[in-house]
Protein backbone atom coordinates (compact mmCIF):
# COMPACT_ATOMS: atom_id res chain seq x y z
CA UNK A 1 0.00 0.00 0.00
CA UNK A 2 3.00 2.39 -0.78
CA UNK A 3 4.05 4.25 -3.16
CA UNK A 4 7.08 2.33 -4.62
CA UNK A 5 10.11 3.52 -6.72
CA UNK A 6 9.44 3.88 -10.49
CA UNK A 7 6.05 3.24 -9.99
CA UNK A 8 4.67 6.48 -10.46
CA UNK A 9 0.62 5.51 -10.22
CA UNK A 10 -0.78 8.47 -11.27
CA UNK A 11 0.39 8.49 -14.83
CA UNK A 12 -0.11 4.71 -15.31
CA UNK A 13 -3.78 5.62 -15.11
CA UNK A 14 -5.80 6.57 -18.14
CA UNK A 15 -5.95 10.09 -18.82
CA UNK A 16 -9.94 10.10 -17.96
CA UNK A 17 -10.74 7.60 -14.79
CA UNK A 18 -13.92 8.97 -13.43
CA UNK A 19 -16.83 9.50 -15.28
CA UNK A 20 -18.77 12.95 -15.11
CA UNK A 21 -19.50 14.01 -11.99
CA UNK A 22 -22.43 16.90 -12.72
CA UNK A 23 -22.37 18.88 -9.32
CA UNK A 24 -18.58 19.24 -9.66
CA UNK A 25 -19.04 20.04 -13.56
CA UNK A 26 -22.00 22.63 -12.56
CA UNK A 27 -20.01 24.11 -9.81
CA UNK A 28 -17.04 24.69 -12.04
CA UNK A 29 -19.34 26.57 -14.76
CA UNK A 30 -21.13 28.71 -12.34
CA UNK A 31 -17.51 29.37 -11.14
CA UNK A 32 -16.41 30.03 -14.72
CA UNK A 33 -19.39 32.54 -15.25
CA UNK A 34 -19.13 34.18 -11.70
CA UNK A 35 -15.27 35.15 -12.61
CA UNK A 36 -16.91 36.66 -15.85
CA UNK A 37 -19.91 38.65 -13.89
CA UNK A 38 -17.43 40.96 -12.02
CA UNK A 39 -15.34 41.62 -14.86
CA UNK A 40 -18.44 43.76 -16.83
CA UNK A 41 -15.79 45.18 -19.50
CA UNK A 42 -14.71 41.87 -20.67
CA UNK A 43 -18.11 40.35 -20.46
CA UNK A 44 -18.82 43.93 -22.78
CA UNK A 45 -16.25 42.48 -25.05
CA UNK A 46 -17.30 39.66 -25.82
CA UNK A 47 -20.80 40.24 -26.71
CA UNK A 48 -20.59 43.96 -28.58
CA UNK A 49 -16.95 43.54 -30.58
CA UNK A 50 -18.29 40.61 -32.51
CA UNK A 51 -21.30 42.55 -33.69
CA UNK A 52 -18.97 46.12 -34.07
CA UNK A 53 -17.21 43.69 -36.60
CA UNK A 54 -19.81 42.43 -38.27
CA UNK A 55 -21.27 46.53 -38.55
CA UNK A 56 -17.89 47.24 -39.82
CA UNK A 57 -17.73 44.88 -42.34
CA UNK A 58 -20.99 45.64 -43.51
CA UNK A 59 -20.20 49.34 -44.37
CA UNK A 60 -16.69 48.56 -45.90
CA UNK A 61 -18.04 46.03 -48.19
CA UNK A 62 -21.10 48.23 -48.70
CA UNK A 63 -22.68 45.59 -50.89
CA UNK A 64 -25.20 43.17 -50.18
CA UNK A 65 -24.78 40.35 -52.14
CA UNK A 66 -20.57 40.12 -50.48
CA UNK A 67 -22.11 40.83 -47.61
CA UNK A 68 -24.64 37.67 -47.83
CA UNK A 69 -21.75 35.78 -49.09
CA UNK A 70 -19.34 37.30 -46.07
CA UNK A 71 -21.45 37.17 -43.02
CA UNK A 72 -22.09 33.87 -42.19
CA UNK A 73 -18.78 33.03 -42.92
CA UNK A 74 -17.37 35.48 -40.52
CA UNK A 75 -20.37 34.63 -37.59
CA UNK A 76 -18.60 31.15 -37.77
CA UNK A 77 -14.99 33.03 -37.27
CA UNK A 78 -15.77 35.36 -34.22
CA UNK A 79 -16.87 33.06 -31.65
CA UNK A 80 -13.85 30.47 -32.71
CA UNK A 81 -11.12 33.32 -31.81
CA UNK A 82 -12.47 34.59 -29.17
CA UNK A 83 -12.94 31.70 -27.28
CA UNK A 84 -9.62 30.54 -28.53
CA UNK A 85 -7.94 33.14 -26.70
CA UNK A 86 -9.56 33.71 -23.91
CA UNK A 87 -9.79 30.05 -22.98
CA UNK A 88 -5.91 30.16 -23.66
CA UNK A 89 -5.65 32.96 -21.21
CA UNK A 90 -7.53 32.15 -18.37
CA UNK A 91 -6.34 28.31 -18.37
CA UNK A 92 -2.92 30.12 -18.07
CA UNK A 93 -3.93 31.80 -15.55
CA UNK A 94 -5.03 29.03 -13.47
CA UNK A 95 -1.95 27.22 -13.88
CA UNK A 96 0.15 30.41 -13.21
CA UNK A 97 -1.94 31.64 -9.82
CA UNK A 98 -1.63 27.85 -8.52
CA UNK A 99 -5.08 27.31 -8.37
CA UNK A 100 -4.84 24.74 -11.02
CA UNK A 101 -2.41 22.31 -8.69
CA UNK A 102 -4.56 23.20 -5.78
CA UNK A 103 -7.97 22.04 -8.07
CA UNK A 104 -5.54 18.45 -9.15
CA UNK A 105 -4.81 18.05 -5.46
CA UNK A 106 -8.48 18.04 -4.48
CA UNK A 107 -11.46 15.38 -5.77
CA UNK A 108 -11.90 17.22 -8.89
CA UNK A 109 -11.91 15.05 -12.00
CA UNK A 110 -9.90 16.65 -15.00
CA UNK A 111 -13.27 15.94 -17.53
CA UNK A 112 -15.27 17.91 -14.37
CA UNK A 113 -13.02 20.96 -15.23
CA UNK A 114 -12.93 20.71 -19.03
CA UNK A 115 -16.96 20.36 -19.26
CA UNK A 116 -16.98 23.18 -16.64
CA UNK A 117 -15.38 25.25 -18.75
CA UNK A 118 -17.07 24.11 -21.95
CA UNK A 119 -20.74 24.61 -19.97
CA UNK A 120 -19.78 28.14 -19.06
CA UNK A 121 -18.32 29.52 -22.33
CA UNK A 122 -20.57 27.27 -24.88
CA UNK A 123 -23.15 29.85 -23.15
CA UNK A 124 -21.08 32.78 -23.61
CA UNK A 125 -20.53 31.90 -27.36
CA UNK A 126 -24.31 31.22 -27.36
CA UNK A 127 -25.50 35.24 -26.50
CA UNK A 128 -22.72 36.49 -28.69
CA UNK A 129 -23.38 34.59 -31.70
CA UNK A 130 -27.24 35.02 -31.13
CA UNK A 131 -26.11 39.09 -30.30
CA UNK A 132 -24.05 38.98 -33.99
CA UNK A 133 -26.87 37.09 -35.59
CA UNK A 134 -30.02 39.22 -34.15
CA UNK A 135 -27.99 42.77 -35.65
CA UNK A 136 -26.78 41.13 -38.75
CA UNK A 137 -30.60 40.03 -39.56
CA UNK A 138 -32.16 42.74 -38.52
CA UNK A 139 -30.20 45.97 -38.83
CA UNK A 140 -27.70 45.18 -41.23
CA UNK A 141 -30.39 43.31 -43.76
CA UNK A 142 -28.09 40.49 -44.03
CA UNK A 143 -30.42 37.62 -46.27
CA UNK A 144 -30.30 33.81 -45.38
CA UNK A 145 -32.29 31.71 -47.30
CA UNK A 146 -31.57 29.11 -44.96
CA UNK A 147 -32.77 28.92 -41.24
CA UNK A 148 -31.59 30.61 -38.27
CA UNK A 149 -30.95 27.41 -35.55
CA UNK A 150 -28.95 25.61 -37.59
CA UNK A 151 -26.31 28.27 -38.53
CA UNK A 152 -26.94 28.91 -34.70
CA UNK A 153 -25.95 25.68 -33.77
CA UNK A 154 -22.83 25.09 -35.82
CA UNK A 155 -21.44 28.86 -34.90
CA UNK A 156 -21.62 27.19 -31.04
CA UNK A 157 -19.59 24.29 -32.16
CA UNK A 158 -16.85 26.49 -33.72
CA UNK A 159 -16.82 28.56 -30.27
CA UNK A 160 -16.01 25.09 -28.64
CA UNK A 161 -13.51 23.93 -31.13
CA UNK A 162 -11.47 27.26 -30.55
CA UNK A 163 -12.59 26.69 -26.72
CA UNK A 164 -10.64 23.32 -26.99
CA UNK A 165 -7.71 24.68 -29.22
CA UNK A 166 -7.29 27.11 -27.01
CA UNK A 167 -6.96 25.19 -23.69
CA UNK A 168 -4.46 22.49 -25.74
CA UNK A 169 -2.09 25.60 -26.34
CA UNK A 170 -2.18 27.66 -23.19
CA UNK A 171 -0.30 24.03 -22.02
CA UNK A 172 2.82 25.41 -24.09
CA UNK A 173 2.80 29.49 -22.75
CA UNK A 174 4.36 30.14 -19.57
CA UNK A 175 2.81 33.75 -19.75
CA UNK A 176 -0.13 35.08 -20.54
CA UNK A 177 1.67 36.97 -22.78
CA UNK A 178 2.84 33.91 -24.62
CA UNK A 179 -0.54 32.77 -24.67
CA UNK A 180 -1.87 36.07 -26.35
CA UNK A 181 0.67 35.57 -29.17
CA UNK A 182 -0.39 31.73 -29.98
CA UNK A 183 -3.61 33.74 -31.36
CA UNK A 184 -2.10 34.79 -34.40
CA UNK A 185 0.12 31.56 -34.53
CA UNK A 186 -2.88 29.00 -34.36
CA UNK A 187 -5.31 30.95 -35.77
CA UNK A 188 -4.27 33.35 -38.38
CA UNK A 189 -2.88 30.70 -40.49
CA UNK A 190 -6.13 28.84 -40.72
CA UNK A 191 -7.98 32.01 -41.01
CA UNK A 192 -6.03 32.35 -43.76
CA UNK A 193 -6.39 28.89 -45.58
CA UNK A 194 -10.18 27.96 -44.43
CA UNK A 195 -11.40 29.36 -47.79
CA UNK A 196 -12.82 33.22 -46.60
CA UNK A 197 -9.78 34.61 -48.17
CA UNK A 198 -9.53 32.69 -51.25
CA UNK A 199 -12.06 29.77 -52.16
CA UNK A 200 -10.41 26.65 -51.33
CA UNK A 201 -10.51 24.60 -54.48
CA UNK A 202 -8.51 27.56 -56.47
CA UNK A 203 -5.62 27.09 -53.84
CA UNK A 204 -2.33 25.00 -55.22
CA UNK A 205 -2.03 21.72 -54.04
CA UNK A 206 0.09 22.08 -51.09
CA UNK A 207 -1.79 25.42 -49.66
CA UNK A 208 -5.50 23.07 -49.80
CA UNK A 209 -3.85 19.88 -48.00
CA UNK A 210 -3.17 22.11 -45.66
CA UNK A 211 -6.28 23.51 -45.62
CA UNK A 212 -7.50 20.67 -45.81
CA UNK A 213 -6.31 19.13 -42.36
CA UNK A 214 -7.45 22.23 -40.83
CA UNK A 215 -10.28 22.15 -38.37
CA UNK A 216 -11.32 26.11 -39.41
CA UNK A 217 -11.96 25.13 -43.20
CA UNK A 218 -14.92 22.65 -42.05
CA UNK A 219 -16.15 25.48 -40.17
CA UNK A 220 -16.65 27.69 -42.26
CA UNK A 221 -17.57 25.40 -45.48
CA UNK A 222 -20.41 24.09 -43.15
CA UNK A 223 -21.67 27.80 -42.50
CA UNK A 224 -21.73 28.67 -45.90
CA UNK A 225 -23.36 25.68 -46.80
CA UNK A 226 -26.25 26.21 -44.46
CA UNK A 227 -26.51 29.90 -44.66
CA UNK A 228 -27.00 28.79 -48.59
CA UNK A 229 -30.10 26.96 -47.60
CA UNK A 230 -28.53 23.73 -48.54
CA UNK A 231 -30.60 22.47 -45.42
CA UNK A 232 -28.76 19.41 -43.84
CA UNK A 233 -26.74 17.72 -46.46
CA UNK A 234 -24.22 15.03 -45.82
CA UNK A 235 -21.78 17.24 -46.26
CA UNK A 236 -22.68 19.35 -43.48
CA UNK A 237 -22.94 16.38 -41.52
CA UNK A 238 -19.46 15.72 -42.34
CA UNK A 239 -18.27 19.56 -41.32
CA UNK A 240 -19.83 18.73 -38.25
CA UNK A 241 -18.19 15.69 -37.34
CA UNK A 242 -14.92 17.16 -38.25
CA UNK A 243 -15.55 19.71 -36.44
CA UNK A 244 -16.51 17.70 -33.18
CA UNK A 245 -13.41 14.99 -34.29
CA UNK A 246 -10.96 18.28 -33.58
CA UNK A 247 -12.51 19.45 -30.63
CA UNK A 248 -12.56 16.02 -28.34
CA UNK A 249 -8.87 15.34 -29.62
CA UNK A 250 -8.01 18.79 -28.88
CA UNK A 251 -9.98 18.44 -25.18
CA UNK A 252 -8.04 14.92 -24.67
CA UNK A 253 -4.83 16.52 -25.86
CA UNK A 254 -5.53 19.01 -23.32
CA UNK A 255 -6.52 16.71 -20.40
CA UNK A 256 -3.34 15.14 -20.97
CA UNK A 257 -1.45 18.56 -20.23
CA UNK A 258 -3.53 18.53 -17.24
CA UNK A 259 -0.83 16.80 -14.91
CA UNK A 260 -2.29 15.87 -11.32
CA UNK A 261 1.81 14.88 -10.76
CA UNK A 262 4.35 17.10 -12.39
CA UNK A 263 8.28 16.18 -12.30
CA UNK B 1 -10.75 8.00 14.31
CA UNK B 2 -9.91 3.82 13.88
CA UNK B 3 -6.17 3.71 13.67
CA UNK B 4 -4.39 3.71 17.03
CA UNK B 5 -3.15 7.57 18.27
CA UNK B 6 0.22 6.47 18.42
CA UNK B 7 0.35 5.67 14.82
CA UNK B 8 1.98 8.17 12.79
CA UNK B 9 -0.33 10.32 10.24
CA UNK B 10 2.69 10.13 7.39
CA UNK B 11 5.76 8.29 6.95
CA UNK B 12 8.58 8.48 4.45
CA UNK B 13 11.38 6.44 3.66
CA UNK B 14 14.33 7.17 1.52
CA UNK B 15 12.56 9.58 -0.54
CA UNK B 16 14.18 10.76 -3.56
CA UNK B 17 13.08 13.93 -5.98
CA UNK B 18 14.47 15.37 -8.86
CA UNK B 19 13.82 18.18 -10.63
CA UNK B 20 15.46 18.76 -14.33
CA UNK B 21 18.40 16.56 -13.32
CA UNK B 22 18.90 18.17 -9.68
CA UNK B 23 18.71 16.15 -6.61
CA UNK B 24 16.14 17.86 -4.48
CA UNK B 25 15.31 15.73 -1.76
CA UNK B 26 18.17 13.81 -0.52
CA UNK B 27 16.85 10.03 0.80
CA UNK B 28 14.57 11.79 3.46
CA UNK B 29 12.85 9.48 6.20
CA UNK B 30 10.64 10.80 8.75
CA UNK B 31 7.23 10.44 10.54
CA UNK B 32 4.55 12.85 10.91
CA UNK B 33 3.29 12.16 14.71
CA UNK B 34 -0.72 12.40 14.21
CA UNK B 35 -2.55 15.18 16.08
CA UNK B 36 0.73 17.58 16.46
CA UNK B 37 2.48 20.46 14.83
CA UNK B 38 5.16 19.30 13.09
CA UNK B 39 7.57 22.44 11.67
CA UNK B 40 9.44 22.40 8.72
CA UNK B 41 12.00 24.61 8.68
CA UNK B 42 15.17 25.73 6.45
CA UNK B 43 16.22 28.72 4.57
CA UNK B 44 14.71 29.05 0.91
CA UNK B 45 15.60 26.63 -1.71
CA UNK B 46 16.49 23.96 0.73
CA UNK B 47 13.28 21.48 -0.52
CA UNK B 48 10.61 22.27 1.69
CA UNK B 49 7.93 23.28 -1.19
CA UNK B 50 9.30 20.28 -3.03
CA UNK B 51 8.52 18.23 0.25
CA UNK B 52 5.42 19.66 0.70
CA UNK B 53 4.08 19.23 -2.94
CA UNK B 54 5.07 15.18 -2.79
CA UNK B 55 2.63 15.06 0.50
CA UNK B 56 -0.21 16.30 -1.33
CA UNK B 57 0.19 14.33 -4.23
CA UNK B 58 1.66 16.43 -6.70
CA UNK B 59 4.77 15.62 -7.35
CA UNK B 60 6.40 12.29 -9.01
CA UNK B 61 8.36 10.65 -6.54
CA UNK B 62 11.86 9.25 -8.34
CA UNK B 63 12.31 6.61 -5.58
CA UNK B 64 11.78 5.61 -1.76
CA UNK B 65 8.22 4.96 -0.11
CA UNK B 66 5.93 7.51 1.21
CA UNK B 67 2.30 7.17 3.11
CA UNK B 68 -0.56 9.50 4.39
CA UNK B 69 -3.18 8.08 6.72
CA UNK B 70 -2.64 4.74 5.49
CA UNK B 71 -2.52 5.11 1.96
CA UNK B 72 0.04 5.85 -0.70
CA UNK B 73 1.25 9.53 -1.51
CA UNK B 74 -1.13 10.66 -4.62
CA UNK B 75 -3.78 7.82 -3.80
CA UNK B 76 -7.38 9.54 -4.79
CA UNK B 77 -9.17 8.67 -1.63
CA UNK B 78 -6.41 10.96 -0.35
CA UNK B 79 -7.40 14.39 -1.84
CA UNK B 80 -10.69 15.08 0.54
CA UNK B 81 -8.19 14.22 3.64
CA UNK B 82 -5.55 16.86 2.97
CA UNK B 83 -5.57 20.53 3.22
CA UNK B 84 -3.08 22.18 1.30
CA UNK B 85 -2.10 25.85 0.67
CA UNK B 86 0.75 27.14 -0.98
CA UNK B 87 3.19 30.05 -0.79
CA UNK B 88 1.26 31.83 -4.25
CA UNK B 89 -2.09 31.93 -2.31
CA UNK B 90 -3.79 29.62 -5.33
CA UNK B 91 -7.40 31.76 -4.86
CA UNK B 92 -9.63 33.16 -7.58
CA UNK B 93 -8.92 36.68 -7.44
CA UNK B 94 -11.68 37.69 -9.98
CA UNK B 95 -14.39 35.97 -7.42
CA UNK B 96 -15.51 37.15 -3.42
CA UNK B 97 -14.09 35.15 -0.82
CA UNK B 98 -17.55 33.47 -0.23
CA UNK B 99 -17.29 32.45 -3.81
CA UNK B 100 -14.13 31.01 -3.50
CA UNK B 101 -15.18 29.17 -0.47
CA UNK B 102 -18.40 27.80 -2.15
CA UNK B 103 -16.88 26.46 -5.19
CA UNK B 104 -14.16 24.86 -3.57
CA UNK B 105 -16.09 23.24 -0.59
CA UNK B 106 -18.20 21.81 -3.27
CA UNK B 107 -15.24 20.08 -4.98
CA UNK B 108 -14.35 18.94 -1.78
CA UNK B 109 -17.07 17.09 -1.37
CA UNK B 110 -19.28 19.04 1.12
CA UNK B 111 -22.60 18.84 1.56
CA UNK B 112 -25.10 21.22 -0.22
CA UNK B 113 -26.88 21.55 3.09
CA UNK B 114 -23.75 21.48 5.18
CA UNK B 115 -21.95 24.18 2.86
CA UNK B 116 -23.04 27.54 4.34
CA UNK B 117 -22.51 26.83 7.97
CA UNK B 118 -18.69 25.56 6.97
CA UNK B 119 -18.00 28.32 4.99
CA UNK B 120 -19.40 30.54 8.10
CA UNK B 121 -17.36 28.99 10.94
CA UNK B 122 -13.98 28.91 8.43
CA UNK B 123 -14.40 32.50 7.84
CA UNK B 124 -14.62 33.12 12.13
CA UNK B 125 -11.78 30.59 12.70
CA UNK B 126 -9.95 33.27 10.34
CA UNK B 127 -11.13 36.45 11.73
CA UNK B 128 -12.38 37.27 7.78
CA UNK B 129 -15.94 37.92 8.74
CA UNK B 130 -17.33 40.96 6.78
CA UNK B 131 -14.63 40.58 3.79
CA UNK B 132 -16.68 37.39 2.49
CA UNK B 133 -18.25 39.34 -0.46
CA UNK B 134 -15.26 41.51 -1.50
CA UNK B 135 -13.42 40.58 -4.46
CA UNK B 136 -10.67 38.05 -3.35
CA UNK B 137 -7.88 40.82 -5.73
CA UNK B 138 -9.23 43.75 -3.24
CA UNK B 139 -7.64 41.63 0.20
CA UNK B 140 -4.45 42.92 1.90
CA UNK B 141 -1.26 40.05 2.04
CA UNK B 142 -2.30 39.41 5.09
CA UNK B 143 -6.35 39.05 4.24
CA UNK B 144 -4.96 36.74 1.21
CA UNK B 145 -3.08 34.63 3.20
CA UNK B 146 -5.77 34.03 5.41
CA UNK B 147 -8.24 33.63 2.62
CA UNK B 148 -5.86 30.62 1.01
CA UNK B 149 -5.78 28.83 4.94
CA UNK B 150 -9.71 28.99 4.49
CA UNK B 151 -9.70 27.16 1.39
CA UNK B 152 -7.24 24.62 2.93
CA UNK B 153 -8.82 24.34 6.18
CA UNK B 154 -12.46 24.08 4.91
CA UNK B 155 -12.92 20.46 4.65
CA UNK B 156 -11.64 19.76 8.11
CA UNK B 157 -8.80 17.71 7.03
CA UNK B 158 -6.64 14.90 8.56
CA UNK B 159 -3.61 15.88 7.59
CA UNK B 160 -2.52 19.76 6.91
CA UNK B 161 -0.17 20.93 5.18
CA UNK B 162 0.91 24.74 4.94
CA UNK B 163 3.66 26.21 3.07
CA UNK B 164 4.72 29.44 4.54
CA UNK B 165 1.52 30.40 5.80
CA UNK B 166 2.60 33.39 8.22
CA UNK B 167 5.28 34.58 6.13
CA UNK B 168 4.87 38.91 6.25
CA UNK B 169 2.01 38.53 8.75
CA UNK B 170 1.56 41.09 11.29
CA UNK B 171 3.18 39.75 15.23
CA UNK B 172 -0.60 39.41 16.16
CA UNK B 173 -2.08 37.84 13.54
CA UNK B 174 1.05 35.19 13.33
CA UNK B 175 0.45 34.40 17.32
CA UNK B 176 -3.49 34.21 16.48
CA UNK B 177 -2.87 31.95 13.41
CA UNK B 178 -0.45 29.52 15.43
CA UNK B 179 -3.33 29.31 17.83
CA UNK B 180 -5.96 28.07 15.63
CA UNK B 181 -3.58 25.56 14.36
CA UNK B 182 -2.42 24.27 17.85
CA UNK B 183 -6.61 24.01 18.55
CA UNK B 184 -7.13 22.02 15.32
CA UNK B 185 -3.76 19.69 16.26
CA UNK B 186 -5.55 19.35 19.70
CA UNK B 187 -8.79 18.19 17.93
CA UNK B 188 -6.89 15.45 16.24
CA UNK B 189 -5.69 16.74 12.72
CA UNK B 190 -2.03 16.40 12.25
CA UNK B 191 -0.13 19.45 10.47
CA UNK B 192 2.90 20.11 8.72
CA UNK B 193 3.90 23.85 8.68
CA UNK B 194 6.98 25.17 6.95
CA UNK B 195 8.76 28.35 7.52
CA UNK B 196 12.47 30.16 6.83
CA UNK B 197 11.54 32.07 10.17
CA UNK B 198 14.01 30.55 13.28
CA UNK B 199 11.18 32.08 15.53
CA UNK B 200 8.78 30.18 14.84
CA UNK B 201 9.89 26.94 15.35
CA UNK B 202 9.40 27.32 18.81
CA UNK B 203 6.01 26.98 18.18
CA UNK B 204 5.58 23.43 17.07
CA UNK B 205 5.74 20.27 19.03
CA UNK B 206 7.50 18.75 16.77
CA UNK B 207 10.54 20.06 14.40
CA UNK B 208 12.51 19.10 11.12
CA UNK B 209 15.45 20.93 10.20
CA UNK B 210 16.11 20.93 6.45
CA UNK B 211 18.81 21.80 4.20
CA UNK B 212 20.37 21.03 0.74
CA UNK B 213 17.45 18.43 0.53
CA UNK B 214 18.64 16.42 3.51
CA UNK B 215 17.49 16.18 7.03
CA UNK B 216 19.64 17.88 10.07
CA UNK B 217 17.38 16.78 12.68
CA UNK B 218 14.01 15.91 13.15
CA UNK B 219 12.79 15.99 17.39
CA UNK B 220 10.84 17.87 20.13
CA UNK B 221 12.60 21.70 20.34
CA UNK B 222 13.56 21.05 23.67
CA UNK B 223 15.50 17.23 22.92
CA UNK B 224 16.95 19.60 19.73
CA UNK B 225 18.48 22.33 22.35
CA UNK B 226 19.10 19.58 24.79
CA UNK B 227 21.49 17.36 22.06
CA UNK B 228 22.92 20.65 20.43
CA UNK B 229 23.77 22.34 23.53
CA UNK B 230 22.81 25.68 22.46
CA UNK B 231 20.25 28.19 24.12
CA UNK B 232 18.05 28.73 20.86
CA UNK B 233 16.67 26.97 17.70
CA UNK B 234 18.89 29.42 15.72
CA UNK B 235 22.15 28.53 17.17
CA UNK B 236 21.31 24.70 17.38
CA UNK B 237 20.53 24.98 13.43
CA UNK B 238 23.61 26.91 12.91
CA UNK B 239 25.31 24.14 14.88
CA UNK B 240 23.92 21.40 13.03
CA UNK B 241 24.87 22.71 9.92
CA UNK B 242 28.18 23.19 10.38
CA UNK B 243 28.63 20.06 11.91
CA UNK B 244 26.92 18.48 8.95
CA UNK B 245 29.06 19.83 6.73
CA UNK B 246 31.93 18.84 8.74
CA UNK B 247 30.96 15.48 8.19
CA UNK B 248 29.92 15.29 4.55
CA UNK B 249 32.66 14.26 2.10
Amino acid sequence: MTAVAGEAPARARPVLTAPIRWRLTGATASRVLSQLRHDPRTVVMLVVVPSLLMVLLRYVLDNAFALNRFAPEFIGVFPFIIMFIITAVTTQRERARGTLERLMAMPLGKLDLLAGYAIAFGLVALVQVGVVLLISLTWLGVQLPGSVVPLLVVAVLDALLGMSLGLFASAFARTEFQAVQFMPAFVLPQALLCGIVVARDQMTDVLRWLSDVLPLSYAVDAMQRISAGAAWSGTVTRDIVVILGFTVAALAGGALTLRRRTQ
Amino acid sequence: MASPVTEAAASASDLVVRRQGHVILDGLTFTLPRGRVTGLLGPSGCGKTTLMRTLVGVQVIDAGELTLLGLPAGDPRLRSRLGYSTQEHAVYGDLTLAENLRYFGTVLGLPRSRLADTITQTVTTLDLTGLEHRLVDTFSGGQLARADLAVALLAEPDLLVLDEPTVGLDPVLRRDLWAVFHRLAAGGATLLVSSHVMDEAARCDHLMFMREGRFLAAASPGEILTETGTADLESAFLALASHSQAVRP
